[in-house]
């Protein structure tokens, strides 16, 4: 019954406080608890143990030496600026996805089919996705056949036997992959949008041009910002897969595709290097702090207007 | 839907639907190439990799299945189920923890949890694979299941409390006044209200466990605990001169989420555009 006392303090705001009773902490615990306990299990203590093992060898202290090791290896610089090229394509998965969300914003007919078509390739395993798109791009694979087909021969292109292509390849893979949930999240925005604006714009005589620049790119900052952010983590992240997939986890041809996380990979399960692999995946954490750091201001804000509040 | 060009515009209705069937058509293109490929032999995929299947054959996915599809997928299941369902549980309770308790830095520990959604699981690898190993769980599905129930953990909680929150407060005071403990509350009052987004959740959490790859990778060392992603990952390599084999395996495993995809795509979609996303 003390519950019930306390909890009319509550507004309708989630931030309206009952006030801060050392009792509603105690009764947040209870149901709190069970979750935080497996959240601290994979998450706290697996940091606090990462850091510890970067800074020893064998059990012993050794200072920054993982560091110096992992921060002078040139394998370790090519791997982050793969991660680094792959970030270009946060801004054509953007420009992409806004168009298609706009085109289909305008298209009353089949505007749930297409947008159901668009979002498809977002569901498939990551694992289906390359090894279906790695048999297309070989040498001789559907793609180059279709190429040769129409007289486009010069196009036709060992995509990801060459090394000057094979991350671009990958890059273009991850880009049809990951688009149609910015096709989507850019809908749901448009579709918020107050129709009346548009009307007024299209009496004054704007155009598709004006009034998409001039009235829809503003209202969508918030949430394209949240995208490039989600799609930046993905692309420092969570390449792995894609990786893994397509080049038989070598990040081959060469070193022409090897990822941050294919190196920590490799590094503690291939050559058994678990501390040198340990520093690496410091670095790469200290990296994607920047990003929690974007995603954390972001949430808020751009989440309410994800959702048209 | 909101009509927003009463006038077509420059790019008139034509230009559009030119532009949505090219994408629709290069978004399904890979799903034709997998599915005709899978019923064609491997000559006549080589030749012509696009036509039709001139002589279906059902060898492909007789081969794919003698390799070990049956066991995949029933180990597949009982981690998704697993984690799922565990995930499930554990972020109800917190998420109704937190939108109807107060309590010092409750927004900051919530913030922390939305923003763990980041943290790189090649990061956690190493440390917990050790951990995993002391213990002797190594290509136990329990360790998988508890990593995955965390790693689900930040988007769940952190999209019910959003929904628990926005419950309005006078039908937990009716039920206050009536002497309803916080207990029955949420079991009869908020659970109930919560179908849309529960639903939700199960979705994208059933369709994340199902493709993760990579822990299932490190941590089901054994063959016989392999998941469907771990096992299907080999083919290419496995069956490089039997095309069609590792096309009948993709096939047989992107069926549970197409039929998954067309029955909860709303869900999904909701789920995603509500929330955030939690990559592969």
């Amino acid at each position: 019954m003390t519950e019930v006392t306390t909890r009319t303090g509550r507004g309708n705001s989630p931030s309206a406080g009952r006030g801060r009773s050392q009792r509603g902490m105690w009764h947040a615990a209870l149901w709190i608890g069970p979750a935080m306990v497996v959240m601290l299990f994979v998450f706290a203590y697996a940091l606090v143990q990462l850091f510890t093992q970067s800074f020893k060898y064998q059990g012993e202290w050794t200072g920054w030496d993982n560091f110096r090791i992992v921060l002078t290896d040139p394998l370790f610089h090519t791997a982050l600026a793969h991660n680094c090229e792959l970030l270009l394509c946060v801004p054509v998965l953007i420009a992409l996805a806004l168009m298609l969300a706009i085109v289909l914003a305008e298209t009353i007919k089949g505007h749930t089919w297409f947008r159901g078509v668009l979002f498809f390739p977002y569901i498939l395993p990551v694992t289906v996705v390359g090894v279906v798109l790695g048999q297309l791009l070989t040498l001789n694979g559907a793609f180059n056949t279709a190429l040769r087909d129409v007289g486009l021969n010069v196009l036709a292109q060992d995509w990801l036997g060459d090394p000057a292509i094979a991350l671009w390849t990958m890059g273009g893979v991850i880009v049809w992959k990951e688009v149609g949930f910015g096709v989507v999240l850019f809908l749901a925005r448009i579709l918020s949008l107050p129709a009346e604006t548009y009307e007024a714009a299209s009496l004054d005589g704007a155009g598709f041009w004006r009034k998409h620049w001039s009235i829809t790119l503003p209202q969508m900052t918030g949430v394209i910002a949240f995208y490039a952010v989600t799609e930046a983590i993905v692309m420092v992240s969570w390449v792995f897969n894609y990786v893994y997939i397509m080049t038989n986890g070598q990040g081959g041809p060469g070193d022409s595709t090897v990822v941050t996380e294919l190196y920590i990979y490799r590094m503690a399960f291939a050559d058994h290097s678990i501390e040198l692999a340990a520093a690496a995946a410091v670095v790469l954490f200290a990296l994607t702090l920047v990003l929690v750091v974007a995603f954390f201001r972001l949430q808020r804000k751009s989440l309410l207007a994800v959702v048209g509040e | 839907m909101a009509k927003i060009s009463s006038t077509a515009g420059n790019v008139g209705s034509f230009g559009r639907y030119v532009i949505l069937v090219l994408f629709s058509i290069s978004a399904l293109i890979p799903g034709y190439i997998m599915l005709t490929g899978a019923l064609k032999t491997q000559e006549e995929f080589l030749s012509s990799p696009w036509s039709l299947p001139p002589h279906p054959t059902m060898t492909a996915f007789s081969t794919a299945i003698s390799a070990g599809l049956p066991g995949w997928f029933v180990n597949t299941l009982v981690i998704t189920a697993g984690s799922v369902a565990g995930v499930m549980v554990l972020a109800a309770l917190a998420g109704w923890g937190f939108a109807y308790w107060r309590f010092r830095g409750r927004e900051t520990l919530l913030g922390l949890i939305v923003s763990l959604m980041v943290v790189p699981p090649v990061v956690l690898l190493i440390p917990l694979f050790q951990f995993g190993a002391q213990l002797g769980w190594i290509s136990t599905f329990r360790i998988l299941i508890i990593i995955y129930v965390g790693l689900m953990l930040p988007f769940s909680i952190y999209l019910l409390a959003n929904f628990f929150s926005a419950i309005p407060n006078s039908l937990l005071e009716a039920a206050q006044i009536d002497g309803a403990s916080t207990v029955t509350i949420f079991r009869r009052i908020v659970l109930p209200l919560s179908g849309p987004p529960i639903a939700t959740l199960v979705v994208v959490n059933i369709l994340w466990a199902w493709n993760e790859l990579l822990l299932a990778l490190v941590f089901l060392q054994d063959p016989e605990k392999h998941t469907l992603m771990v096992g299907v990952a080999s083919f290419r390599g496995r069956y490089s001169l039997d095309v069609p084999t590792v096309m009948a395996g993709m096939t047989l495993v992107t069926v549970p989420l197409v039929i998954a995809y067309l029955f909860g795509q709303r869900y999904f979609i909701q789920g995603l555009t509500a929330g955030g996303v939690k990559g592969e």
